[in-house]
């Protein structure tokens, strides 16, 4: 009976929370058919925000990956002064309001910024342009690989990896042929997470993007413009090819999540 | 001669070793400094630069604190709901046989996938004026909380999970076996063990509730003195063009970051301390 009444609490909350919106979107933007959203998704505006949304991301994240091995593998195999600091706060960008990275972008590379001047001097578009939008989608998905490798390395432990010194592997070698192929989940799992992240980044890219049609707005932005617009039946359309991808995401991390477990 | 050959390699790769720790951690350091340690400087450079005092008045302003209070208020109660609902959901997912459980598990991560604007027009969708169940939040202080929940919901329920799935049910057979009454078995058997989970779970959902942005534009109306939280007050002083006003309330939330992210590193500190020992 109580096992029955918990049941019914968190399917009921997860209902009302997650499934229900949902449901409601989906069946809102396909009312009148598929014609409406169609539509909506072939403007020239909406290809352009998704074009951009998945170049960004393409961007972010291999520099991410790069990052978060080298930075997983300096966590658990050497030893520096100032590591527990940097163990806790490679957390940060999860912690912080995405507007807040946003403004401190903002704040770095504007026109009275540390940096403003003298991209300014050279000719670099930086803020209100690609690049602050690549270096803001960045931030925000930073700690996702680091945080899914750093566990895997320490369970695996560095028998393998000595073993290959040993045999008169070089540093390298060894990265490509052990350390590599025994946290590969770990880091497809990671690499999932970082795609989601940028792919839905909003806030920051909100403040350093200045939302131009056609040039800076990615599709997340282009969901809130359309709604702005009144036009709920592109904002739904494009909600529901970003929330497609997010289910594929999740199909994604639901069928490696034994595997990087392993 | 024989120890020479033999002891070279080793030299070598020590060496070897030294200078790709050198380099990884150059690399490291570099990226974070350009990336994350510089604009957190200018952002409390550029809040701190004209002193202490309008640093202050800007903070102190009403519509900042009024933002500020909504914000933390509204993060609080988010996380205790996130507490009792998760830690349900996540014994559900344990302990509970159903159809469709795989299902549901795979569920919960969906706001960590979906793009938090799309959280919030779907909220909208659901529990806003064009309610199919005849529901309607939209901008008022419960749509503060909705917007809240639905984005920190996996926190709690991901890190009890794991806890509970290692926590042997034998145990709390056991107990009940003795005559212990259910009560008395979550609260001196189960609860122990979930409770470093539990609070840092509740503490990664805090720093979220206090920080979200994107689902909540759509659907709180962002209304001063209503339903303005600090993320959107200072969306709206850099809109306008007050950018030292919202560096200064963005130092604040930036504060309430570090001090959750510590809390955390100590709640892991405490609970793996057996282990460490």
């Amino acid at each position: 009976m109580r096992r029955l009444g918990l049941r019914f609490v968190a399917l009921g909350y997860l209902a009302a929370i997650l499934v229900g919106p949902l449901a409601i979107v989906f069946w809102r933007t396909f009312e009148h058919g598929v014609a409406p959203a169609w539509d909506a998704l072939s403007q020239p505006d909406t290809i352009h925000a998704f074009k951009l949304t998945l170049l960004i991301t393409a961007i972010a994240v291999p520099v991410n990956t790069a990052f978060g091995i080298v930075c997983a593998i300096a966590i658990v195999r050497r030893r520096f002064p100032g590591k527990g600091l940097l163990n806790a706060f490679i957390d940060l960008p999860l912690a912080l309001s995405p507007v807040v990275v946003g403004l401190s972008m903002f704040l770095l590379y504007g026109r009275k910024g540390w940096f403003g001047g003298w991209l300014d001097r050279h000719g670099v578009q930086f803020l209100f342009a690609l690049p602050a939008m690549v270096v803001a989608t960045i931030f925000v998905s930073l700690p996702f690989v680091a945080r899914e490798v750093v566990p895997t390395l320490r369970e695996i432990g560095d028998e393998q990896e000595q073993a290959a010194r040993t045999l008169g592997a070089g540093g390298w070698q060894t990265f490509w042929r052990i350390t590599l192929p025994s946290i590969r989940w770990a880091v497809i799992y990671g690499v999932i997470l970082t795609t989601a992240r940028c792919l839905g980044e909003y806030g920051a890219v909100a403040v350093v993007s200045g939302r131009i049609q056609g040039q800076t707005e990615t599709a997340t932005l282009r969901v809130e413009e359309q709604y702005e617009q009144y036009n709920l039946a592109g904002a739904y359309a494009i909600s529901i090819v970003l929330a497609l991808m997010a289910i594929a995401v999740l199909v994604a991390m639901t069928a490696l999540r034994p595997k990087a477990a392993t | 001669m024989t120890s020479v050959v033999v002891a070279s390699p080793h030299r070598a790769g020590a060496s070897r070793d030294r200078a790709a720790t050198a380099l990884s951690l150059g690399f490291v350091t570099t990226f974070l400094t350009v990336l994350v340690g510089l604009p957190i400087a200018a952002l409390v450079w550029a809040a701190t630069s004209a002193g202490t005092e309008s640093f202050w008045e800007a903070v102190s302003s009403p519509e900042a604190v009024a933002a500020l209070k909504l914000t933390l208020g509204a993060a609080v109660v988010v996380t205790l709901l996130n507490a009792v609902l998760g830690a349900v959901t996540a014994w559900v997912l344990v302990r509970d046989e159903f159809r469709g459980k795989a299902l549901v598990n795979a569920i919960i991560d969906l706001p960590f996938a979906l793009p938090t604007i799309v959280a919030g027009l779907t909220l909208l969708a659901l529990y806003g004026p064009k309610s199919p169940i005849g529901v309607d939040v939209a901008y008022t202080r419960a749509a503060v909380v909705l917007a809240m929940m639905f984005v920190t919901l996996p926190f709690v329920v991901r890190t009890v999970q794991p806890v509970l799935q290692e926590l042997d049910p034998e145990v709390e057979q056991a107990a009940r076996s003795l005559g212990a009454p259910e009560p008395a078995i979550f609260r001196r058997v189960v609860f122990p063990n979930i409770l470093p989970g539990l609070l840092s779970g509740m503490a990664l959902a805090l720093a979220k509730a206090i920080g979200e942005f994107g689902a909540l534009v759509i659907i709180t109306g962002n209304l001063p003195f209503k339903t303005e939280v600090s993320s959107v007050y200072v969306f709206g002083r850099i809109e306008s063009g007050d950018t030292a006003a919202a560096a200064s309330v963005a130092v604040v939330l930036l504060g309430l970051s570090f001090v959750l992210l510590l809390s955390i590193g100590a709640i892991r500190h405490v609970a793996t301390r057996h282990e460490r020992a």
